[in-house]
């Protein structure tokens, strides 16, 4: 139990996590290249197939087959490739093509800002309430350690909307506007963002809700339907997933003493206590853009998405050893989970969480 | 005359509805590209990532072979004597070399060939000649380098080559005596070494060349018979040998004797030298990449561009030796060394050559 982790395990701990991750690194070959490859052409044909169903969308099953053709592309255009292209995944391929310096995605935030507030700000201070935006992404109450507010009673309304308009959730969240009152934020910085995400936004729009539409004729409405279908699909599929990631119970949250001298060992367990996996199969891995591997993906950002289902067995056991907990469930448990927090914080209170599975440590500074 | 083939089609003004269909086509690929899904169909046709396919492989020697490269939409056609980048995926990691072209310009299969010799260890030069299989998609970059031929070339030539130095040289002969060989036309010496006779890279195409030009003077030195070729042997073949037009190709130390040797005009000696040599080694530093935010630490032997490259950062580059300054990038802070000279320099704002700079110190460099 964590109980009995020293900070001397954290770092027997930590040095077993980089031999893994050096294991990986120096494996890393042919066979990676020719994964991403290979998924990105399929994605790219999903699209392209999914578009040209659409087009005869007045014959309904063209118009269910493209819509779901159209939606699977975007899902792994945004998860499995964008998420983790961004992270620099692929990067030791020197593939201009395939690079975080150059990827763009189909999504309203532009990939700069989202490097910025996903793979700084998330990744660094993963789960410590007032560092990681991303807590809540500043309007949901999902801690009993952030103050509440009756402003809090619509969260499960607005938690709702924001799954089926995530990407623009994203894109507005990524500029930091609350940080602008306090002066942390340039306003005039904001207002370029702002600029590149309307730009951003005024290209996705023209293009799956008037060119598309337009270049099917007679289909014009059809194809509009399942274009914003596949929109939002994508969307909620996306909000799904990632909420999984850090909410669901068995996730710990933490306070900003945590991080003062955070060795790499304690950083990794703090990455591994704030993250949950979903077990699913292959295919659900590359749904979900191995997100569903959320604790490999914390423990390292920058390994390519398709090694963590390897090394999952390897962490678990791991963390068997060190007697640390490793957070995994169905997607229907894990999603259940994360709604009943966001109800339950949506009212006052409670003073203490329930008891958690495992107890509160101290020493890690968690607030159990 | 150079030959001019196709203009990348992307620059090439079109009437105005091609370039609005183009136009539209970009906001129905946005945020990726109309040659993103082009090249899902045939990666030849993706301007941007200019490409070839490698389509036949042939043996010159026992350690060379020639490669004959279909180049993708975008090639822009090289001069005689040029070389061009290419880059190849090995382990799944890109490697970019410079390979002269050996083919002359403007074939009528619209192909260009290069032509390798495997390096003891070496890795691109092993895996193009020994592990390529017709049907490989590589990268090109655009031909560049001035070790070519002027445009209408002077009446007296030599050409002064060793190992696959022979390469540039291959395609100039191509361009001025490839056709019928009319008996009107300049001078040319060529003076070949290779170790032994079945060594010689292009030895039966140079010899059929030879005896049915007779412009063309072919000498092949045979070192391991016959000892390294010396500036007095050089004399000796081709006495006037300094009041030719020079171009000599081939490994640094004869280069540097026949530039040693040479009393003509600066302007007619050209040398191409296919290997950066540093001379000077200091201690390296700490390197950050400020733009791709990665970190390195580099010894003073390891140029900034190899340093770069292991870190997975996107590094321009051309030559990787200090001639094309395909590789430059902004210094934010910290001072390099020129590998060639040992010379530290550099204040934050310099564009610096990274093929060719280490670090001295830590540094900062803007890529
Ligand atoms: C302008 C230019 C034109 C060139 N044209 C040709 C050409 O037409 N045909 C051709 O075969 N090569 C040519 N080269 C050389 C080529 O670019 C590579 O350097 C060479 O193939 C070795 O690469 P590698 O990856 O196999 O060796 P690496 O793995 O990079 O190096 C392996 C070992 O070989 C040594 N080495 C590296 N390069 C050379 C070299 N050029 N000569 C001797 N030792 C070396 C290294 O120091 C190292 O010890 C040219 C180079 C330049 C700069
Ligand atoms: S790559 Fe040519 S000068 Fe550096």
């Amino acid at each position: 139990m964590p109980a009995t982790l020293t900070s001397v395990d954290a770092e027997g701990f930590g040095r077993e996590l980089d031999r893994i991750r050096d294991e990986v690194i120096e494996s890393l070959g042919e066979r990676d290249a020719r994964y991403i490859r290979g998924l990105i052409a399929i994605q790219r044909k999903l699209e392209l197939g999914g578009r040209a169903l659409l087009i005869a969308s007045w014959f309904p099953p063209a118009w269910i087959t493209g819509t779901a053709a159209l939606a699977t592309a975007k899902i792994l255009e945004n998860m499995e490739i964008g998420h983790n292209v961004l992270h620099g995944q692929w990067d030791w391929m020197r593939d201009p093509k395939i690079h975080s310096t150059t990827w763009e995605w189909d999504t309203a935030s532009p990939a700069d800002q989202w490097k910025h507030s996903h793979n700084f700000v998330h990744h660094t201070w993963t789960n410590v309430l007032g560092k990681d935006r991303d807590v809540g992404y500043s309007v949901l109450r999902i801690s009993p350690e952030q103050r509440w507010h009756p402003i809090y009673l619509a969260q499960p309304f607005y938690n709702a909307l924001l799954a089926l308009f995530f990407e623009y959730g994203i894109a507005i969240y990524d500029l930091e506007l609350e940080r602008i009152p306090s002066g942390r934020k340039d306003p005039k910085e904001a207002l370029a963002q702002l600029r590149a995400v309307a730009t951003k936004i005024r290209r996705q729009v023209v293009k799956d809700y008037v060119a598309f539409p337009l270049l099917a004729g007679p289909a014009f409405l059809p194809v509009l339907l399942g274009n914003l279908t596949a929109n939002l699909a994508r969307n909620v599929w996306a909000h799904t997933i990632i909420f999984c990631g850090h909410l669901p119970e068995g996730a710990e949250v933490f306070t900003e003493d945590r991080l003062e001298g955070e060795t790499r060992g304690e950083w990794y367990v703090r990455q591994l206590l704030g993250s949950c996996n979903i077990d699913g199969g292959g295919l659900f891995h590359i749904m979900s853009g191995n997100l569903s591997h959320q604790i490999e993906h914390h423990l390292f950002p920058d390994l390519p998405s398709n090694r963590y289902a390897e090394i999952a067995p390897r962490i678990r056991a791991l963390c068997e050893r060190f007697g640390l907990p490793y957070t995994s469930g169905s997607l229907a448990r894990q999603a259940a989970s994360v709604w009943k927090r966001v109800l339950r914080m949506a009212l006052p209170g409670p003073r203490q969480r329930p008891p958690a599975t495992a107890p509160p440590v101290k020493t890690l500074g968690a607030v159990a | 005359m150079i030959p001019k083939r196709a203009t990348p089609s992307a620059a090439r003004p079109g009437p105005a509805i091609l370039r609005r269909l183009a136009a539209a086509a970009r906001w129905l690929a946005s945020p990726l590209l109309p040659e993103d899904y082009l090249g899902l169909i045939n990666p030849l046709w993706t301007a941007g990532d200019l490409c070839g396919r490698v389509e036949e492989v042939i043996p010159e020697t026992a350690d060379a072979a020639t490669l004959v490269i279909r180049p993708g939409r975008g090639w822009v056609v090289h001069r005689p004597g040029q070389w061009v980048p290419i880059g190849v995926d090995i382990r799944g990691r890109r490697h970019w070399r410079t390979f002269s072209l050996s083919s002359a310009p403007g074939r009528p299969d619209g192909r260009v060939t290069i032509t390798v010799k495997a390096m003891r260890e070496g890795l691109v030069s092993n895996h193009l000649v020994r592990r390529t299989e017709p049907g490989t998609v590589i990268r090109l970059g655009r031909p560049e380098g001035a070790f070519v031929l002027p445009e209408s070339p002077p009446p007296r030539l030599l050409f002064v080559t060793a190992g696959s130095g022979v390469t540039p040289v291959m395609a100039m002969l191509d361009g001025m005596l490839g056709g019928a060989p009319a008996v009107e036309g300049p001078d040319v010496v060529l003076v070949h070494s290779a170790p032994t006779p079945d060594e010689v890279i292009f030895g039966r195409r140079l010899r059929s060349l030879a005896a049915r030009c007779p412009r063309l003077r072919l000498y092949e030195r045979h070192t391991r018979a016959e000892g390294r070729l010396r500036p007095a042997d050089l004399a000796r073949l081709c006495p006037d040998w300094t009041a030719r037009a020079v171009w000599a190709c081939g490994p640094p130390a004869m280069l540097d004797e026949i530039a040693a040797h040479w009393t003509g005009p600066t302007d007619r000696l050209r040398v191409e030298r296919f290997r950066l040599v540093p001379t000077v080694v200091g201690s390296g530093g700490r390197v950050c990449f400020t733009r791709s935010g990665r970190e390195a630490d580099a010894d003073g032997g390891t140029s900034l561009l190899a340093v770069g490259e292991g870190a997975g950062v996107l590094m321009p580059s051309g030559c990787r030796m200090g001639i094309c300054y395909s590789c430059v990038a902004r210094l934010r802070s910290g001072r390099v060394r020129d590998m060639r000279t040992g010379q530290v320099h550099g204040e934050a704002g310099d564009m610096i050559q990274t093929c060719v700079s280490a670090a001295a110190g830590p540094i900062e460099i803007e890529l």
